[in-house]
């Protein structure tokens, strides 16, 4: 009685033992391709500690007052390298990985410095491009960030690193307002609506096979290939097919804590080193 | 009477869900993935000969900026027309992606349109008035930027093919090539050979 019984706990046990051991495997292969990348704590990510704790708060008040008027994503962050990874893939992957700038937009701004590699990029998202070229991010880099930078003031070189991508990215007041706008509407109305729908969709085709399918297994047979159910006659062609395609939505970053908005980057901008 | 009509209705019933079952796990089990795989593998193709084509647009321009101040390094800049004849008069077959030797001469003939481009920007560093030229600054920064664009296209493109053939190599993925997709053939990938990784270098001091 009691000898099966115990077998029995003891096979589910090496199960869920296997089943654990797999799932770790799993994550930590996941894990294992990806960089390693600083967590995406705020607007500025002092990784490297080079910011003091006023000139951060500064940065952080800007920035976020820059995106409530123009919804573009601006992130600071220091490492203190980017290992044996040159800095331009390092930034790009950091730039998705933490997805900055809205979703369709993709109008977020990286500023990346590695200290010890003595190495910046301004990494550009697709949206923004047009309006931050590879030309402009290079003579900020040039003109603005590394005389501050050979001199030792890392501070003064982020900030005003800052202040010029903010002012060619406001430069163009028209583009700006229209994109603002345009993320103004994307508040969780829209999402609900997007959902109902979806949903509406998703009933509508799902009726429409299930009744098809039902009619052939329940309806009178008119002739080959055709039934009556229900009244409604349905005839069954050669080979239709029907796709079904889904649609993605996603709400942005909200709440309490900063969060990208799901933004992509294709390596625009441009690096420079001091 | 009453019995034969239950019992057929109960065949029925049972005929249904398993239709309805099978269509849920044929949706399931991944039919989909090979053509989804290949199509993202296809856009991010498209991705890269895009940029290939930007790089290639911006040398004419690049090509007349250099001349008005180091005509006589005429070898280099031959060496530079040249290259990008050869990348851009090739037709590229349609059928590159999965034909390993029109990918080898694409690759091939692309890499060395990237080496020849850097030789130009190195020399370019020993005229100080070209380097102070605004047209030039222009150019060098778009070109920088084209050469980044493009190891990003081809990091994603190597990635979206990584996932299509590893789909079509590995089980339920494999099965449905032989079944339904026969035509599936694993596609050609970028081998990162350590010229076409140098992108060129331009130190700003």
């Amino acid at each position: 009685m009691n000898a099966p019984m115990s077998a029995m706990t003891f096979g589910f046990r090496r199960l869920s033992a296997a089943l654990l051991l797999l799932a770790l495997v799993v994550a930590s292969q996941s894990e294992a391709r990806a960089l390693d990348f600083p967590a995406l704590t705020g607007r500025v990510v002092d990784d490297a500690h080079v910011l003091s704790s006023e000139t951060m708060a500064q940065l952080i008040e800007r920035l976020a007052d820059f995106e409530a008027k123009s919804s573009d994503q601006v992130v600071v962050a220091t490492v203190r390298s980017t290992g044996d990874t040159a800095i331009e893939p390092y930034a790009n992957q950091l730039f998705r990985h933490w997805g900055l700038g809205q979703a369709g937009e993709n109008n977020g701004v990286l500023l990346l410095v590695a200290i010890d590699d003595r190495k910046m990029r301004i990494e550009v998202g697709y949206g923004l491009e047009g309006i931050l070229t590879d030309l402009l991010s290079r003579l900020i880099i040039e003109n603005s960030m590394v005389p501050e930078f050979r001199a030792g003031n890392y501070q003064a070189g982020i900030g005003r690193g800052v202040d010029d991508i903010i002012s060619v990215l406001e430069g163009n007041a028209a583009e700006l307002k229209a994109r603002a706008e345009r993320n103004a509407g994307k508040s969780n109305g829209q999402d609900t609506m997007g959902m109902i729908f979806f949903g509406l969709f998703v009933l509508f085709f799902a009726s429409m096979f299930g009744f098809s399918i039902l009619a052939s297994i329940f309806g009178k047979k008119l002739a080959p290939g055709r039934y009556k159910w229900l009244g409604i006659a349905v005839s069954y062609g050669g080979g239709s097919s029907s796709g079904l395609a889904g649609s993605r939505g996603r709400a942005g970053g909200s709440g309490g804590g900063f969060s990208g908005g799901g933004g992509s980057s294709g390596g625009g901008g441009a690096s420079g080193g001091w | 009477m009453m019995t034969r009509n239950l019992s057929a209705d109960r065949t029925r019933y049972g005929l249904a869900a398993v239709l309805l079952s099978a269509l849920l796990m044929l949706s399931g089990c991944g039919v989909n993935a090979i053509p989804t795989y290949e199509e993202q593998a296809k856009a991010a193709w498209s991705q890269v000969l895009n940029q290939y084509q930007r790089r290639a647009d911006l040398i004419p321009n690049l090509i007349e900026t250099v001349k008005g101040y180091a005509a006589h390094e005429q070898d280099v800049l031959t060496s530079v027309v040249e290259a990008r004849a050869k990348a851009t008069s090739v037709q590229i077959p349609a059928d590159v992606l999965t034909d390993p030797k029109a990918f080898e001469t694409f690759q091939q003939n692309q890499s060395e349109l990237t080496s020849a481009l850097s030789r130009l920007l190195a020399i370019s560093e020993n005229y100080p008035d070209l380097k102070a030229n605004q047209n030039f600054l222009a150019l060098q920064s778009q070109l920088e930027g084209t050469e980044n664009r493009i190891a990003v296209a081809r990091r994603d493109y190597i990635e979206a093919v990584r996932l299509y053939n590893t789909e079509l190599r590995t089980v339920p993925g494999r099965w449905w090539a032989t079944f339904i997709y026969s035509e599936a053939r694993p596609m050609q990938t970028f081998s990162i050979d350590a010229e076409s990784r140098a992108v060129p270098k331009v130190s700003f001091d």
